[in-house]
């Protein structure tokens, strides 16, 4: 006789995640720590990072780290609350970074100065060039933002504009490391947490919205172009303040800021530390640009090392470290028999 | 005249380009955005084939053929089939398995100037005054007599009426006993070997630069979208209206200006009409 011994998986939540959803959660330290231990060590480790590093490289390593985070937010916020799967991160770094450089050389306002403005203004100029796409959707937006930073570092090869291929000398640098550093630390945390409330308030729900069925918010009497573009402005305002920081950081703005880099890691990092839960990206971010600094002595062989990762992942494990690290946190599994 | 002639030449090289992603993307709704790297890989495996292993050159061609088909069918069936329908996913992959096979080659020492193919026949001859080689004729013989084979494929053999009808109406054609995962493992062959084949009649003119794997999907994928993507039709007349616009720009303003062109008709086909010229099939759903 057979016996049958098939088993099944089963998750359910743990106790104290029941319990912390509501008001209860305030009656006791355990459920306060229990809630707020993930974002305090994200915070704390974020801030400690810089200390710990061993020299002014591994430093330097931690803001470009941040930079990418800032993009790979940029991207979730994009593709996984508004729908708007966008492959050209690197049209706004790229537009940030010459807002900036123009900004600080051309009118001689100091860093304080340039990077907000060319944040807001940047983001306005993104906004306005990608307005005519904004209709478009699936495969058919994320090649044309895909080709928007190409078409874009084409044009200015061509003309020969803003130091065509030579560049943008003679930028100010952060009035030392450790302002560099903390700004770009706190600028990423400051988002993070920023995004992580406008998508639960009631704009956010009109977001997804967006993204899940659009006939719905048209029905709705909502103009859904303008909800588009209000969302591409906030990605691309983080897209241009990191590609002003960049700037500031290196001393040079190019046509390299225009590169498939800056569109492809944010999207890796947000495929590995999972996407739609906006700290996965950021998860992602501190994994991926470290090891790639540290595979930097076999030279293209880790462009194909990640691929592969993120080919791997895309297929086996789609839905990133971070969904499954919740998982983990909040429920937890046993076997019981079918 | 010089125009008339290298716009035409011009032109069939970006169908050749176009029709393996095309095909593709008609059949299985997959972006395929590792062309351009399976591009130069057939030519790099084809110059492997006739210098290291020192075979014949039609036997290394046909050689270089299969084993890309094989490649594209491989990367379908163990990668891309798990992913089918996540259109994101798709996007990303392909990408990454593009990059991945075009960095590992650069990787492998495979740079530089030095790795050409010999063209088929040497010499030229004038036409109209205008001295072409025989390669870039014998281009435009292979191209168009490649559109006349494909046309009788799809038309008269099994698998490629069963192709068809995936392309049309995935469902109905399942419905009819056709195995969609296994057509569009052979589409991606096939697709492959287009490329290929592109790549050992085009590749000839000048070196294998890794390099060059982007702007060949960039060509490709601007063919395709001005010509609707999916449709073969549109994109035949698009590598057209695409390689006699590049012509004319390099001759009037200067050849910087060649990938402008071919950026500029995408976004431009994209913003007023994403289906292209004549994809008519999802007109409704790409836009709001």
């Amino acid at each position: 006789m057979k016996v049958n011994t098939e088993r099944r998986r089963e998750r359910i939540d743990r106790g104290i995640k029941i319990r912390t959803d509501g008001i209860y959660a305030m009656m006791s330290w355990r459920e306060l720590c229990y809630l707020s231990a993930p974002r305090l060590v994200l915070i704390a480790g974020m801030l400690i990072l810089p200390l710990v590093m061993p020299g002014m490289y591994w430093q330097r390593v931690i803001t470009i780290t941040c930079i990418y985070a800032l993009l790979a937010l940029s991207f979730d916020f994009l593709a996984h609350f508004v729908g708007l799967v966008c492959l050209g991160g690197a049209f706004f770094v790229g537009i940030g970074g010459y807002m900036a450089a123009i900004l600080n050389t051309s009118f001689g306002l100091p860093p304080l100065l340039t990077i907000p403005l060319a944040t807001v203004i940047g983001a306005g100029v993104c906004t306005l060039l990608l307005l005519p796409c904004l209709p478009l959707r699936g495969v058919y937006f994320a090649i044309v933002s895909l080709m928007y930073p190409l078409f874009a570092a084409r044009v200015i090869e061509a003309f020969d504009i803003f130091g065509g291929t030579d560049g943008i000398l003679g930028i100010d640098s952060f009035s030392n490391q450790w302002v560099e550093q903390y700004f770009v630390i706190g600028v990423t945390l400051l988002f993070l947490f920023g995004i992580r409330r406008l998508v639960n308030m009631d704009i956010g729900l009109v977001f997804r919205g967006v993204k899940d069925n659009d006939q719905a918010i048209k029905a709705s009497g909502m103009d859904i172009t303008r909800i588009k573009a209000m969302a591409v402005f906030i990605a691309s305002a983080m897209g241009c303040l990191s590609g002003a920081c960049l700037v500031h950081i290196y001393m040079w703005s190019g046509i390299s800021q225009f590169a498939l880099d800056f569109s492809i890691l944010p999207i890796a990092a947000t495929v590995i530390g999972g996407g739609g839960t906006l700290v996965g990206p950021i998860i992602g971010c501190l994994i991926l640009v470290p090891i790639s600094e540290l595979l930097r002595d076999f030279g293209t062989l880790r462009i194909v090392f990640y691929s592969i990762i993120l080919v791997g992942f895309i297929v086996f494990r789609s839905e990133g470290i971070m969904v499954y690290g919740q998982r983990k946190y909040h429920q937890f599994e046993r076997w019981r028999k079918v | 005249m010089d125009i008339l002639i290298y716009g035409t030449i011009n032109s069939v090289s970006l169908a050749l380009y176009a029709l393996g992603f095309a095909m593709v993307y008609g059949v299985s709704r997959l972006p395929n955005f590792a062309h351009g790297s399976l591009y130069i890989l057939s030519g790099f495996v084809t110059w492997g084939f006739l210098n290291s292993l020192g075979l014949n050159y039609l036997l290394s061609i046909i050689l270089a053929m299969v084993a890309t088909g094989v490649i594209g069918a491989l990367i379908y069936q163990f990668v891309l089939i798990r992913i089918r329908g996540m259109e994101i996913s798709e996007i990303i992959a392909t990408y990454a398995i593009g990059l991945a096979i075009l960095e590992g080659l650069r990787w492998g020492g495979f740079k530089g100037m030095t790795y050409t193919l010999p063209p088929f026949i040497e010499g030229s001859v004038t036409i109209a005054d205008i001295p072409v080689d025989y390669q870039r004729l014998l281009v435009v013989g292979i191209g168009g007599a490649l559109v006349v084979c494909l046309w009788l494929f799809t038309r008269y053999t099994r698998v490629g009426l069963a192709l068809k009808g995936m392309a049309q109406d995935e469902r109905a054609a399942m419905m009819l006993g056709i195995d969609s995962d296994l057509m569009a493992v052979v589409a991606m062959g096939f697709g492959s070997m287009l490329a290929a084949l592109a790549a050992i009649l085009l590749l000839p003119l000048g070196n294998i630069v890794v390099e060059s794997g982007y702007n060949v999907l960039i060509l490709a994928i601007s063919v395709c979208i001005v010509g609707g993507l999916g449709s073969w039709i549109g994109a035949i007349l698009a590598a057209f209206l695409i390689g006699f616009a590049q012509i004319l720009t390099a001759v009037y303003l200067g050849s910087h200006y060649q990938m402008v062109v071919a950026l500029l008709a995408i976004i431009v086909t994209l913003i007023i009409k994403p289906s292209g010229l004549f994809g008519k099939q999802k007109e409704l759903e790409e836009r709001v």
